[in-house]
């Protein structure tokens, strides 16, 4: 648990961390919250004050806390990593039974001077967990049963309670990040065979179930799956979102109708047109060339971070950095698909782009972590 | 603790192995991603150009005005008024709670009314204007107007509602509008795009709901062109929609008026009608309620003192209360035993105050009973035994199908709600409703209309308007649709011999008119207008023999509701019959003394066109009568109420 225990031949300290801290991925990064600044200055008609000033002010903060991440050794937030997860855990539970409900759905903590999420923080504690677990294990233990129920339950608990909030899409997305991890740790193949055919089962039987008292979803989310699979039975109802969305991304066509140009969610045709839907409006103004653009960078990020976890000779670096891989694929893969249509609306942000807090901060986090497996590795 | 070397280079070796493959696996779904998007953006591009395209045009559907409703003379029955109210789009307000928070503090507003809001602002588009209140006053209205920078999403806006300026007048024959409701919608097949704006008003009852077709008009429409924040920039193209036709209905408001003045608290009945044609000049039903209260939304405690009255202020009595006519009903017996040949206008019958029949005793009212009588003193002083007597020798049968002829037994296709089509019983009826044979005592009470017999004022009326012309006249209401006349058919006559017809108008002519008759108080004076008619007493309850041995229990003396109905039909001018009324007053009493006075009334009121004249009434009469007049609180001729007297 200490600096020594990494057979470090050298190891950057004070100001030199900041020559090896890898700049080209806060540069992408920040290309990203640009793009996203610039939407929401289009979308608010050119208003900077409504959206765009209050995420710029918050990606700052974000950065300074992702720097401050960032320079702190790798060794000392793997140590962090279980009374991480533990007080993430019990805001969790906090949130459970004193939560302040909004939208349906019983997820926030307010602060007074800000509202906080546990679920988008639990997406890293989780994985900081799993890859100190994994890093902690022997290695010929890590397929046996015992030893994979551990992260299993790991997995389980804050996934089950943000389920009851509800909360679909956290929930999808900590269990799949999580799974992502033990799978990359090496756990058998065979477990994941075992748990997707049980998957399958349990789809079946979630449909099975639906319009008896048995039924395992709520009612409004069968019907977003119901609206996903056929938009146009409901126009103006439940399908409305995601027929309006793909109407804004179709007419941008090529080019784009031009910064500020767009007419579909400037006229409130666009439903969360700031947050989850805020692609529609790249598209619409920019065109497919914005939206290629974008994914690009996206990828982009996606190879510095797996090239960084594969040259990382440390375990515990490797497997978080894998986690915060998948994880922030899985926010941008999850909202594009939902946005475009292939997927049920689940309430997902692009990632660096959508207005908000929680999910900005903690994806800066999450990458100041990564600098810091970056900057502290094993050389 | 330090692991070995080995171990930490195969599993980093492992870990390469499967990140690699994740990688593949994520490199795979972007560019299943980024071939959607070339299949949205590209492909499919021109669809969604032309897609967005009409959303940049927006279609907002205008309410048209709903159609007038006049009197005979062109009065106005049912209208329409501004009304100031605010709406508000889920949209425009970002956050709901909010600014309805903001709004509940300039304007009044129910936790109910926030509830309702809410919920029709999520369940339609972020677009649809939800109503948050109406029938604003204007400086609640300003109010909103002046905070309107703080109110994002609200506008204030004016739009058309309901109007009743003679509130109670017209309540039961002309009835109200509300909202859509539920039920409603289920019971249409293709529903009017205009059932789904919220708070669209339609017809509830009476006329305006069975009128709704032709007082509702057709959506139009209007294309305007939003700019980027959402503003109207301009409009492209308006379709107006057509306004509801006026209906000019056959009622005459001043008659309806005075009426309802008349009949005050009773609950009574009065509808007089055009013997000629068929119009239906009034239609009163007493105790009234304000329709006005209705469109506003009726609030609990009003509706629950309109429920509980056990005057049923709520039922439209001219139509749907159904009645034992009582001896208004021997009209019927006198013609069907005419037409049977049974009897002529000779023919006499011997009352003794009761008939035996098979050791049962039938009474006739009077006690001592009337000695001999023919036809025309039968019904001039309504003796019950005459009537007993020819019945049996008639049969039920063609007594039934005489009072089917007549209009009785048989729902009148009018625009109005819940039309009774009264019972006129014969064998096949008795026999289909209580599988039981028909007896003869069931004819016997028939005969006097008590027993299964029931009937309608409106019915009676109808009655009474054939009896006076011999003809098939039909009850009609509209007169005109947006000025155009309906036409009316000529009523054919009945097929009943004249002569008939004439010994049973004198009859009712002696009823009034006679010394003896039952109702000669009820006389009007002047030659030229002077009434014919029926009384009618019908009984509510079983007068029991003991009751009979000490004296029938005075009227007066038992409690309202074992009181006797009180009825009487009559026609007028008795030598050319224009104008036919029936007058029922529940539990009123005796049919000569209570509803002949007020059938009196009516019929002075529209023959002469005015307030009656006390000259036109019996001499004795008249210092009372012009008392009388004098109190009632008639409208002004403008439709407004007189200030309260005060006692």
């Amino acid at each position: 648990m200490s600096f020594l225990e990494y057979r470090l031949k050298f190891a950057p300290t004070g100001f030199a961390k900041v020559l090896y801290v890898n700049w080209s991925l806060y540069l992408l990064i920040f290309a990203c919250a640009t793009i996203g600044w610039l939407m929401l200055y289009s979308i608010s008609g050119g208003n900077m004050q409504q959206w765009a000033e209050p995420q710029m002010k918050r990606f700052g903060v974000g950065m300074v806390l992702s720097l401050a991440v960032c320079f702190t050794p790798i060794w000392f937030w793997r140590s962090m990593s279980a009374a991480a997860y533990i007080l993430t855990f019990a805001l969790l539970v906090v949130v459970h039974f004193f939560g302040d409900v909004g939208m349906g759905a019983q997820r926030w903590i307010d602060l007074g001077f800000i509202r906080l999420q546990p679920s988008e923080f639990m997406k890293v504690s989780l994985i900081m967990m799993l890859a100190t677990y994994y890093d902690w294990l022997e290695d010929r233990k890590v397929s046996r049963l015992g030893w994979v129920l551990v992260p299993v339950m790991l997995i389980m608990a804050p996934a089950i309670l943000v389920l009851m909030e509800p909360n679909l899409g956290t929930t999808l997305m900590l269990v799949v990040a999580g799974a992502s991890v033990m799978f990359a740790a090496g756990v058998s193949l065979w477990y994941f065979g075992a748990v997707l055919g049980l998957i399958g089962a349990g789809i079946t039987g979630v449909f099975l179930l639906r319009g008896t008292s048995w039924q395992l979803l709520h009612d409004y989310q069968y019907k977003r799956i119901d609206t996903f699979l056929d938009p146009s039975v409901d126009p103006l109802g439940a399908g409305y979102n995601i027929l309006q969305a793909k109407i804004a991304l179709g007419s941008g066509g090529m080019g784009g109708k031009g910064f500020m140009q767009g007419t579909q969610s400037r006229l409130n045709f666009l439903p969360e047109k700031h947050t989850d839907f805020i692609f529609t409006t790249l598209g619409e103004e920019f065109g497919f060339v914005g939206e290629i653009s974008l994914l690009m960078v996206y990828s982009a990020i996606l190879i510095f971070l797996f090239w960084a976890a594969m040259q990382n000779k440390d375990r515990f670096s490797s497997l978080l950095l894998i986690g915060i891989a998948v994880n922030f694929f899985l926010y941008l893969a999850v909202n594009l698909s939902m946005v475009m249509g292939m997927a049920p609306v689940v309430g997902v942000p692009l990632p660096f782009v959508s207005y908000g807090g929680s999910a900005t901060l903690v994806l800066l986090l999450a990458f100041g972590l990564v600098q810091s497996a970056i900057v502290h590795r094993l050389r | 603790m330090r692991r070995p070397v080995r171990d930490t280079e195969d599993s980093a070796r492992r870990i390469n192995r499967r990140a690699l493959f994740m990688g593949g696996c994520m490199t795979a779904t972007i560019a299943v991603l980024a071939g959607r998007m070339r299949y949205l953006g590209i492909e499919q591009s021109d669809t969604f150009a032309l897609l967005a395209e009409q959303n940049r045009v927006n279609i907002q559907l205008l309410p048209p005005a709903r159609g007038l409703i006049l009197d005979r003379n062109g009065k106005l029955i049912a209208g329409n008024e501004q009304n100031y109210r605010v709406v508000i789009t889920r949209e425009g307000a970002g956050d709901v709670d909010l600014v309805l928070n903001r709004l509940s503090h300039l304007i009044p507003l129910t936790q109910a009314d926030l509830t309702r809001v809410l919920k029709d602002v999520s369940r339609n588009a972020p677009f649809v204007p939800i109503p948050v209140a109406d029938r604003l006053s204007w400086e609640e209205f300003s109010r909103i107007s002046v905070n309107a920078p703080a109110l994002p999403g609200v506008t204030p806006d004016v739009g058309l509602s309901r109007l009743y300026p003679r509130d109670t007048d017209f309540a039961h024959v002309v009835g109200y509008v509300g909202p859509v409701s539920e039920k409603d919608l289920e019971a249409i097949e293709t529903p009017d795009p205009l059932l789904h704006i919220p708070k669209f008003q339609i017809g509830k009852i009476g006329v305006e709901k069975w009128q709704e077709d032709v007082l509702r008009g057709s959506a139009g429409n209007r294309k305007i062109e939003v700019n980027h924040v959402g503003r109207i920039m301009r409009e492209l193209e308006r379709t107006e929609g057509n306004s509801g036709a006026d209906l000019t209905l056959t009622l005459d408001a001043d008659v309806q008026n005075f009426l309802q003045v008349r009949l005050g608290d009773e609950a009574a009945a009065c509808i007089v009608m055009d013997a000629q044609n068929g119009d239906i000049i009034a239609a009163v039903s007493a105790p009234s309620f304000n329709p006005n209260l209705f469109v506003r939304g009726i609030s609990n405690t009003n509706y629950s003192a309109l429920m509980e009255n056990d005057h049923r202020p709520l039922a439209n009595k001219v139509v749907q209360g159904a009645y034992p006519p009582g001896s208004t009903f021997k009209v019927v017996t006198a013609l069907a035993a005419l037409a049977d040949a049974q009897i002529d206008a000779d023919t006499k019958v011997y009352c003794p105050g009761y008939l035996d029949f098979g050791g049962r005793k039938f009474h006739c009212w009077k006690a001592g009973g009337h000695g001999k009588v023919n036809l025309a003193r039968a019904l001039a002083e309504s003796c019950d035994v005459f009537f007993y007597d020819v019945a049996q020798k008639v049969g039920i049968d063609k007594i039934a199908e005489m009072g089917k002829t007549m209009g009785l037994g048989q729902r009148h296709d009018l625009p109005m709600s819940a039309i009774t089509e009264g019972i006129m019983p014969d064998k096949a009826w008795k026999q289909q409703r209580y599988q039981q044979d028909w007896r003869i005592g069931d004819t016997i009470n028939a005969s006097i209309g008590q027993g299964y017999v029931l009937a309608s004022p409106l019915q009676l009326a109808v009655m009474t308007a054939r009896v006076a012309t011999g003809r098939r006249v039909v009850p009609r209401l509209v007169k005109a649709v947006n000025g155009a006349e309906v036409p009316v058919d000529e009523a054919l006559p009945l097929g009943l011999e004249s002569a008939h017809l004439g010994s049973v108008r004198a009859g009712m002519m002696g009823v009034v008119n006679d010394q003896h008759g039952t109702s000669f108080a009820a006389r009007i004076t002047n030659d030229a207008m002077r009434m014919a008619g029926k009384s009618g007493t019908s009984q509510v309850r079983n007068i029991s023999a003991a009751e009979r041995e000490t004296g029938v229990v005075n009227n007066v003396d038992l409690p309202w509701k074992d009181r006797d109905h009180a009825l009487f039909v009559a026609y007028a001018p008795a030598d050319a019959p224009r104008y036919a009324v029936a007058v029922v007053v529940e539990h009123g009493g005796g049919g000569s003394s209570v509803a002949a006075p007020i059938a009196r009334d009516a019929l002075l009121r529209v023959m002469t066109g005015a307030l009656p004249d006390p000259a036109d009434y019996p001499e004795n009469q008249r210092a009372r009568i012009s008392t009388m007049l004098k109190e009632l609180r008639l409208r002004r001729p403008d439709g407004s109420q007189p200030p309260e007297i005060k006692a």
